[in-house]
């Protein structure tokens, strides 16, 4: 079995794999199973200045796909609802239970520097291995000028980063938000702020779903809903855009990054590793299956780092952020086919149908003499866009053949059609 | 998963049996449990939504099954249940008969991808079900009255289908059947544990919701009503009678008390409340090879019969009944003797057996008795050996091979006389293909009054 260790921030944790802060986390009652099933950390509940704040009943709306898997949640519920001595004295007791777990405390303060120092020395006082600063929620908090108010503005994060920085030494972890136009603002400025890592993403702020017999946005509270957070696997392609925007844009990229986002197999995390981040954290896929999801999200990084040859995570995060690339460097003469085969079709016609209708009539649906439909590709309306091999419901039934190459590789700003190249001239 | 679990469990007929079921079960409950809305979400996912898919063709009436099926996962059964219905309007009666195990279902591409086809059929029903269920108008209309008048003969599916199409079609209907209750086979032929609670009744009055359709019953053709008669009072006439007569073994003794056709044994056990009134051999022979025999016998044993041997002239592979149906007489405890032909009925004042005789192929191909014979006893012998079309009312239409001739657009050697159902040689004898051969005929009538 690989080893899993690893150092984010330079914290040691026995494995990758951390609960995000959120409802799972809010006691210690929670963090002990979580420990007990496997998780190499967690992060806190957002712990706030007293008197605690009161929560809505009724406080999650769903995604839904046709079969009733949740594919997203979105939440309306604040940060941690109990006093903060209640929460400080539990953390302290597991960290005294658990001292080989990682224990991350979460934070969140009005936009004042003594409210943020003074909150920041009592939580790191409980002997947390660092806090994470939460600039991101997109509910309720925001209203008040606090998460994503805070996080939406470059200079703010910046200046609650440095404020938190100068009071405590241990380890800082901004927490970035999604409702921005580009994180790579909010990254800098966490670094210029001193940021040890940044935390990203936060939940995307949403409405989910409506209640179209009584008209009103879920989740429901007696008659209303507002926006929420969203989170779960749908985010998940966000997440992972805005974490290798940071690991491979030279301003950001020596930020170290706590990957966050629909994480919910061990193929994810090895993902938001190879894009950038040096750890994950876990919330929805725990919130939909129990702590038991940590189980698989071990094993199965493990058995593929085996399969693969790593014998350390730190062998593959990052490796994919050298590939990913601005679309000006893709190679323009490079062609790729969809090659269907015939042994593996189950003759179910959806290849053909959408790319009839909707890409490039490149695949041919003829009956066969002894019965049955026969589907092929035209090779010369082929575009290789994917959609066939995307939506076949048979593994390894369509494949995509790269054609082999008779021009060498030329990019758009030196392709002969490019105006602006042409311009130039 | 939970859905192909509880088939098995009702397809093995563990749970209802025979001895083996429990008291508040009479053996007649529900072959195929209705899906719960769970079995039906998942069930539904597992479709593909195939482009011009190949269960659509399987169908006799094209239903429109990747459609109807998408409408069930999005939430949308009573839609589902018009797709349905718009191409087979006992689209109810279908998903509970068929032998969906030859049709849809074994065209499904997923028994290529997993070995298992989506179950169509129980999700017909759960569409069907669910419209029916709601007190709603009737989801079709009709086209503005034509003034024209059509005569259909039989209330069995596919005079019913007729109807219900040339109703559609702005004609009014008046239906003659000879019987005192509607549905035809679906109502006094199918096997009790196929159609539950009363359904084929339930059926016919929300066929009937469309309106412009009057049935008179115990109107039998040939002797209450002629097709002359007929003919002269309305615009067009459809005859839609089934088969209604039987092969006989042409043996000494079969009007002996005890022997009697399976179809009035059906008949009889489906118009018998409570089932356990119906009497029953101890020991009962079914003689046959399709689903008629199967029905019989499997029915047979559950009021009770102690042995039930069901004897076929030839090989498993040769029977018309369906695999999950000589699966469903064996798992009934139904014990099943291949390569046999009846040669004597044997009673001494009283029924107690039949004497076979040991059949083979000769070099030819050709079924040949083998001379060794044995006997089976019984006291009560059901014959499934066919049905014939009852020609002696049908005078003025040419019949060929047992059936009445009809055209490509389901017309008669008698013009203006239209004819489907299991009387015309069209696909099988299958509800499916009844409904199908009513709606194509009530559409020929349409356009045949037209040009009139």
């Amino acid at each position: 079995m690989a080893d899993l260790s690893c150092k984010i921030a330079g914290i040691d944790s026995l494995n990758p794999f951390w609960l995000a802060s959120a409802p799972p986390t809010d006691k210690k009652y929670n963090v002990v199973r979580a420990f007990e099933a496997g998780w190499g950390g967690v992060v806190w509940k957002t712990l706030g200045i007293d008197p605690p704040v009161v929560n809505v009943s009724s406080r999650y709306g769903a995604h839904h796909d046709q079969n009733r898997r949740l594919l997203g949640i979105n939440n309306i519920e604040l940060i941690s609802d109990r006093p903060l001595a209640t929460n400080l004295q539990e953390i302290r007791e597991c960290r005294v239970e658990y001292p080989d777990h990682v224990i991350i405390g979460s934070m969140m303060a009005p936009i004042e520097e003594r409210a943020w120092k003074d909150l920041a020395q009592q939580i790191a006082e409980s002997g947390v291995h660092g806090l994470e600063l939460n600039l991101g929620c997109p509910h309720g908090m925001c209203e008040r000028g606090m998460g994503s108010a805070i996080g939406q503005v470059p200079e703010m994060v910046e200046q609650v980063t440095r404020w938190v920085k100068d009071a405590v030494d241990i380890p800082v972890f901004t927490k970035l938000t999604p409702n921005i136009t580009n994180i790579l603002w909010s990254a800098e400025a966490a670094l210029k702020g001193g940021a040890d890592a940044v935390s990203l993403i936060n939940t995307v702020n949403s409405i989910v779903s409506v209640d179209i017999d009584n008209m009103v946005p879920e989740p429901v509270v007696d008659g209303k809903g507002t926006h929420g957070g969203y989170c779960g696997s749908a985010v998940k392609p966000i997440a992972l855009n805005m974490v290798a925007e940071i690991a491979r844009t030279p301003e950001t990229r020596d930020l170290e990054i706590s990957g966050i986002g629909g994480i919910t197999t061990w193929k994810d995390a090895v993902e938001f590793m190879a894009l950038g981040s040096n750890a994950v954290q876990v919330c929805t896929a725990a919130m939909i299956y129990g702590f038991r999801v940590v189980d698989d999200l071990i094993d199965g990084m493990s058995q593929w780092m085996d399969d693969k040859g790593y014998t350390s995570v730190e062998q593959f995060t990052r490796a994919a952020v050298p590939q990913v690339s601005d679309w000006n460097e893709l190679n323009m003469n490079f062609d790729t086919k969809a090659v269907i085969n015939p042994d593996n079709c189950i003759e179910c016609g959806r290849c053909h149908i959408a790319c009839e209708d909707t890409s490039h009539q490149a695949i041919t649906m003829t009956n066969k003499p002894e019965g049955g439909r026969l589907f092929e590709v035209v090779d010369e309306e082929c575009v290789g866009c994917n959609l066939c091999y995307h939506i076949c419901p048979v593994p390894d039934c369509i494949t995509m053949e790269p054609v082999k190459p008779d021009k060498p590789p030329m990019t758009w700003p030196e392709h002969p059609l490019n105006p602006m190249r042409m311009a130039a001239e | 998963m939970t859905t192909l679990q509880a088939k098995q469990v009702s397809k093995s007929g563990a749970v209802h049996g025979g001895a083996g079921h429990n008291d508040a079960d009479d053996g007649f409950s529900d072959l195929h449990p209705a899906y719960s809305t769970l079995q039906a979400m998942a069930e539904s996912n597992r479709c593909l939504y195939c482009y011009d898919a190949p269960c659509v063709t399987a169908c006799p009436t094209s239903i429109d099954i990747p459609s109807f099926i998408r409408k069930i996962s999005t939430g949308n059964p009573d839609g589902a249940a018009k797709t349905i219905l718009s191409a087979n309007i006992m689209g109810g009666t279908c998903a509970r008969a068929c032998p969906t195990e030859v049709l849809c279902e074994e065209a499904c591409v997923r028994n290529v991808a997993e070995d298992t086809a989506v179950e169509i059929g129980s999700l017909q029903r759960y569409a069907v079900d669910h419209l029916m269920a709601r007190d709603l108008p009737h989801p079709f209309k009709r086209a503005p009255k034509t003034g024209k008048t059509i005569a259909v003969v039989g209330a069995g599916p596919a005079g019913l289908s007729c109807a219900h199409r040339a109703a559609m079609l702005g004609h009014d209907v008046v239906v003659f059947e000879a019987k005192p209750k509607p549905g035809g086979l679906n109502e006094y032929g199918l096997a009790a544990y196929k159609m539950t609670n009363d359904f084929a009744q339930r059926e016919v009055e929300f066929l009937m919701g469309i309106g412009g359709i009057e049935i008179e019953y115990n109107k039998a053709l040939g002797k209450d009503i002629n097709l002359a008669d007929l003919k002269a009072k309305y615009d067009a006439v459809f005859v839609g009678v089934g088969l209604g007569s039987t092969n006989d073994l042409g043996l000494k003794g079969e009007d002996f008390p005890g022997v009697d056709d399976a179809i009035t044994f059906i008949e009889k056990l489906r118009q018998t409340e409570p089932k356990s009134d119906m009497p029953v051999g101890e020991k009962v022979i079914v003689i046959g090879g399709g689903n008629t025999a199967i029905d019989a016998a499997v029915q047979a044993k559950r009021l009770g019969a102690e042995e039930v041997t069901l004897v076929y002239r030839r090989g498993a592979e040769n029977m018309s009944a369906t695999e999950f149906e000589q699966d469903l007489a064996k798992t009934n405890g139904v014990v099943v003797r291949y390569w046999a032909k009846p040669v004597a009925i044997k009673a001494n004042g009283k029924l107690f057996g039949m004497e076979f005789e040991k059949t083979e192929l000769d070099a030819n191909g050709k079924l040949v008795g083998t001379g060794e014979t044995f006997d089976v006893r019984a006291d009560q012998i059901l014959k499934a050996i066919g049905q014939k079309i009852k020609t002696d009312d049908l005078a003025g239409m040419e019949i060929a091979g047992g059936k009445i001739v009809v055209d490509e657009s389901y017309q008669t050697t008698a013009p203006g006389v239209f004819a489907g159902g299991d009387c015309i040689k069209s696909g099988e004898d299958l509800t499916v293909q009844s409904v199908e051969d009513g709606k194509q005929a009530a559409i020929a009538i349409d356009a045949f009054l037209k040009s009139a």
